[in-house]
């Protein structure tokens, strides 16, 4: 193919203009919320000074700390559970072929399609209808499901990538099953699981709507806490826990994307 | 290597991908069929429902009311804020379809080293919380925010214009929250795209406009139909948005859903209205496969 990006024909004017306009509209509100979680003003609307203050305050909040703690553990149980789920189901995807294939594919993405707000409606009408009581535990029932195809589809792409044969060697060289798991599939696979169990962890982080239907008095998860909070209104204490909800989640897709690429 | 899981190749596909299709059938599948259940129930007379008492007030509910000698009269309240929702996330569909489609063209024409880099760009608002994002909407948008202080220093207004609150933020907010995945699909497809083709164009004498129209942009119709998509229902079902940006005049169908779970307390009317929005969804998504694709998930 031709070399891109050279030649002026291939340029069509406003083309570029408008893909800077969008990368600034991007990333404009991400800025403006970091800089304002350094504003030294209570108010928060008139720039004054700058201050790490606020992300000490946040800090030292303990009903925001413990909806920290909350959202971790829901997200490492959705996490290990959606991955090691998403694992084996790839492995069976890719490694077999059965009628109704496409048919596991859609279930596996269906909590991708399913609008949020409808997930959440009939997740909440089903725990209350079979008596489970609303709390830490059914919102890692929720996530997990919410985080299955998240998990699976780097390990499945992964997996779809990997040269066939490296297995077959190993079952040449009288390997047993578990051994060619173990020593083939599982050290080329890791890259595909790190990257799926990451993206299930932001996700999980970031759920909002689904946590809120079905989080019970005692479940309340960070972003839960954020919402209750932005309600009352603009405070400094929101910029700075905001803030770092997107540093954390950026550090982690940074990290997920870099593992990504490890060569294959 | 699975062989050793079992000599049963049924067992031995029911423990593979039975923990997956477990949690999906019994924690979402069946969830939903309960949900379509519900709607058709007696409302309970202090919340929940009325077992074994079926009724489709729920539906009726949704375009008529009960005057006080108990006739319907037509209430046009509700549909109304369907027709809302369908015009915003339209009209979010349009926008980001007109500054998306640029912006993907833009990155496929970059050299191979810049295509990463761009991607990942485009990639990490999607990762970032919704409710941080918006909120940050927030910030710039109300009368003492960044958007207005702008334009009165261009001298544009002498006062703050009314953003907040109004139509314009919730479609900007949902613009901002969806625009990834419209970008995405159209640029896996242009991405593909051979120069040679467009050059082939100019030889045969097409001027830019005319390359565009004929080459370019039928090669990324596929693209274009996936990021529509992608874009219409998640805006479509939008919770977190109008209820920040839109303020209480503002509402969705995911507003009005989520309002029959908290005060109202109509959980019938709350579960026929999101089965109603799932249907919707179902029915765009079933049509865009007919036409564009196979299946899900794939590829």
């Amino acid at each position: 193919m031709l070399k891109r990006g050279s030649n002026p024909l291939w340029r069509f004017p406003g083309v570029a203009p408008t893909a800077l306009i969008v990368f600034a509209y991007l990333y404009l509100p991400i800025f403006i919320l970091i800089a304002y979680s350094f504003n030294e003003n209570r108010l928060a609307t008139i720039w004054t000074g700058f201050t790490f203050d606020w992300y000490g305050v946040v800090l030292n909040n303990p009903d925001i700390m413990r909806a920290a703690r909350n959202s971790l553990i829901v997200a490492s149980s959705a996490t290990f559970m959606a991955t090691l789920s998403a694992i084996i189901a790839g492995l069976c995807m890719t490694r077999d072929s059965f009628r109704g294939q496409q048919g596991v594919n859609a279930i596996m993405a269906l909590p991708l399609i399913v609008p949020e707000i409808v997930t959440a409606v009939a997740t909440l009408l089903f725990f209350v209808i079979i008596g489970m009581k609303l709390g830490l535990m059914t919102v890692i029932i929720a996530h997990t499901v919410f985080c299955i195809p998240f998990a699976y589809l780097p390990i499945r792409a992964r997996l779809q990538g990997m040269d066939p044969r490296l297995e077959e060697a190993a079952a040449d060289l009288y390997a047993d099953p578990w051994r060619t798991f173990r020593r083939v599939t599982l050290p080329l696979l890791w890259p595909g699981i790190l990257s799926g169990a990451m993206l299930a962890f932001i996700i999980s982080l970031d759920t909002f709507v689904i946590t809120y239907f079905v989080a019970g008095a005692g479940a309340t998860t960070l972003p839960v806490y954020i919402f209750g909070m932005i309600r009352i209104g603009i405070t400094p204490e929101v910029n700075a826990v905001s803030a770092l909800m997107l540093l954390v989640s950026i550090a982690f897709v940074t990290l997920s994307f870099l593992i990504g690429r490890i060569q294959r | 290597m699975l062989e050793g899981l079992g000599r049963n190749r049924f067992l031995r596909r029911g423990l593979l991908l039975g923990p997956a299709l477990f949690v999906i059938g019994f924690f979402m599948i069946l969830p939903l069929f309960l949900m379509a259940y519900v709607s058709i129930l007696e409302r309970g007379l202090a919340g929940g429902v009325q077992w074994g008492q079926h009724t489709l007030e729920a539906y009726v509910r949704f375009l008529f009311e009960r005057d006080l000698m108990d006739n319907l009269v037509v209430n046009i309240d509700y549909l109304r804020i369907f027709g809302r929702s369908f015009a915003l996330a339209f009209g979010t569909m349009i926008v980001a379809l007109a500054i998306g489609l640029p912006t993907a063209f833009y990155m496929a024409l970059q050299p191979a080293r810049w295509r990463n880099l761009l991607i990942f760009l485009v990639t990490i608002p999607f990762w970032t919380n919704l409710l941080v994002r918006n909120y940050a909407w927030i910030l710039l948008l109300r009368d003492s925010g960044l958007v207005n202080s702008g334009l009165i220093w261009l001298g544009l207004t002498d006062e703050p214009v009314r953003l907040l609150y109004t139509p314009f933020a919730v479609g900007v907010g949902l613009t901002y929250s969806f625009l990834p995945f419209m970008i995405l699909p159209i640029y896996a497809s242009l991405e593909k795209l051979d120069l040679r083709l467009v050059e082939a164009a100019y030889d045969l004498g097409a001027n830019k406009w005319k390359a565009l129209t004929r080459i370019v942009l039928p090669l990324a119709l596929p693209g274009i139909a996936a990021g529509s998509i992608l874009v219409f229902i998640p805006a479509l079902g939008a919770y977190v948005t109008p209820e920040l940006l839109g303020g209480s005049r503002q509402l969705m169908i995911g507003n009005l859903i989520q309002g029959q779970f908290g005060a109202a307390r109509n959980w019938p009317f709350g579960a026929a209205l999101a089965f109603v929005l799932l249907a919707i969804v179902l029915c765009s998504m079933m049509l865009y496969l007919l036409r564009f694709r196979r299946a899900p998930g794939q590829g």
